[in-house]
């Protein structure tokens, strides 16, 4: 059992409480995922030329200004940063391989969890409602945000094992469910090239997503074919840059339950995650039907 | 009139005072309000009595009712009406996946649609849905009447035993052993008896009927040793 929760706004009426309006979703699916959870922000994008990303070193008294200061020189470009918990996320005035090279050559033991231009992914061990307080969740402002809060069933309970899972520039999945083809899928994606932190089901399907992307699919024809090559049980939620994706398994096996209204898109596992949502009582509330794409974007 | 604020009293209080109605009826009506999805409400009743809950319901709500009169002024989670034995329950909205399922008697009334697997393995209730239901529904019914005025998602009343299935719209497709069959004059008065007992204005004559062809390994006599 995993819960999962997203909130997309058509709008940017709620832009500014867009944590605080996702903070009680979240925690409302401790029930369903009380070993770790986390989230994926979109929002304060970077422009042309620019590349954000979100890092994470175990330590919290790791020197996020230093590394700045020695990424900076190494790249001989511009660097804004900012600091939570043991997160930061960096503004580069560079291309996303360049920043990863230099990340993976100076600091090899420090973690990206995100990279693009608006996402940022923050993810722990723990009750949602810790994770959500640790990050100042109910705090943060943006567009759209995924979260996940996991009852490991397949690996343990890792950071590196919770979601969101990034799958490439500014995407990020959540899954509710468990493959059972993942062993055989990773080795078919090493030899591809994909790499993988864990031995994790969802990180498989986040891994396979990248390298459909990769191959040139767009996101409907990525899903399209993880329909056909995930054997298991899913309920997707995609965060893309503009928006959001949804898509369960054939045989529905997960639940979902979708709300719309003229200011939001919201998606959980459980309906009682959306009961503090302004204006949730008038708004079309509906089950996604099995093996249908969903999506949500703003452009 | 008894009211119930799930906001301020726990869904365990509720069902502690309606389950105390079997033995000590001293309201007939009860209204719950706030029940923000929340899961087994009004579950395991055995009064006459009507409970008429404002807003979503989460899982299992009205599961395994005996003679209440259940309605739902929304949408209902997975699992509703889940092994009724008799009585009535009605949803105003949609129903998610196995509504009825397993239940043995009386009425469950989905007005909107119903997800996958409505009336899985359903003993002897009658559903009656306005809207249309999802895949696997009805598999292994045993016993009652499906009625779906709209659309059959995949593999409707798949190794059916004797449910009657009545379905106005399309069907995507038949399950293992389930025909369509001939709608005789003994049908068309049964679901005409279902529409009215669910307040639904549909003609009978618009509907088609499907059943068991009888086919599988557990009706062919030359198994029944094996049991």
């Amino acid at each position: 059992m995993c819960g999962i929760v997203g909130l997309y706004l058509k709008n940017d009426k709620f832009e500014k409480n867009l944590g605080e309006l996702f903070e009680p979703m979240l925690i409302s699916m401790t029930d369903r995922g009380p070993d770790s959870a986390g989230f994926a922000i979109y929002g304060d994008e970077v422009g042309e030329g620019w590349v954000k990303l979100t890092l994470r070193h175990p330590d919290e008294a790791f020197s996020w200004e230093k590394l700045s200061d020695k990424l900076s020189a190494s790249l001989g470009c511009e660097i804004k940063w900012m600091q939570n918990a043991n997160v930061a996320v960096l503004k580069i005035n560079t291309d996303e391989s360049s920043a990863r090279s230099a990340l993976d050559e100076l600091y090899p033991d420090v973690l990206i969890l995100s990279a693009g231009s608006s996402i940022e992914i923050l993810k722990e061990v723990g009750l949602p409602e810790n994770i959500a307080s640790k990050f100042n969740l109910s705090g943060m402002k943006g567009s759209h945000i995924i979260g996940h809060t996991r009852m490991a069933t397949e690996s343990a309970v890792t950071m590196e094992g919770s979601h969101p899972f990034s799958t490439g520039s500014d995407l990020c999945l959540v899954h509710n469910g468990s493959l059972s083809n993942h062993n055989r899928l990773r080795d078919k994606l090493k030899r591809e090239g994909i790499t993988f932190e864990t031995e994790n089901d969802s990180e498989v399907a986040a891994g396979y997503l990248t390298w459909r992307l990769n191959q040139g699919d767009t996101l409907k024809e990525a899903l399209e074919n993880a329909l056909k090559d995930l054997d298991g049980f899913f309920t997707f939620t995609i965060g893309t840059k503009d928006g959001f994706a949804v898509m369960r398994d054939p045989i529905a096996c997960k639940p979902a339950v979708l709300a719309e209204t003229d200011d939001y898109v919201a998606m959980a596992s459980e309906y009682q995650a959306l009961v503090t949502l302004p204006g949730i009582e008038n708004a079309k509330v509906w089950e996604p039907e099995p093996a249908t794409f969903y999506i949500w974007e703003r452009k | 009139m008894m009211t119930v604020d799930l906001a301020a009293q726990s869904v365990r209080d509720l069902n502690k005072a309606l389950h105390e109605c079997k033995d000590n009826l001293t309201e007939k009506e009860w209204v719950v309000t706030n029940p923000k999805g929340n899961h087994n409400i009004a579950v395991g009743l055995d009064a006459d009595i009507s409970v008429d809950i404002h807003g979503h319901a989460g899982y299992f709500c009205a599961g395994m009712n005996k003679t209440a009169n259940i309605t739902v002024h929304g949408n209902a989670g997975q699992g509703v009406a889940e092994n009724m034995m008799s009585g009535v329950v009605r949803i105003k909205g949609d129903a998610s996946q196995a509504a009825g399922a397993t239940a043995h008697g009386g009425l469950l009334v989905i007005e909107g649609n119903a997800g996958a697997r409505c009336g899985i393995s359903m003993k002897g209730v009658d559903i009656v849905v306005k809207g249309s239901i999802g895949h696997m529904s009805c598999f292994m019914g045993q016993s009652g009447s499906l009625v779906v005025c709209g659309d059959a998602g995949e593999a409707l009343g798949d190794s059916l035993y004797e449910v009657h299935i009545y379905v106005k719209g399309t069907v995507k497709s038949l399950g293992a052993d389930c025909i369509e069959k001939e709608m005789r004059s003994e049908h068309v008065a049964e679901l005409k008896g279902l529409l009215e007992k669910a307040g639904v204005d549909e003609n009978p004559l618009d509907f088609k009927r499907y059943g068991s062809a009888r086919q599988l390994y557990t009706f062919k006599v030359d198994n029944a040793s094996a049991y």
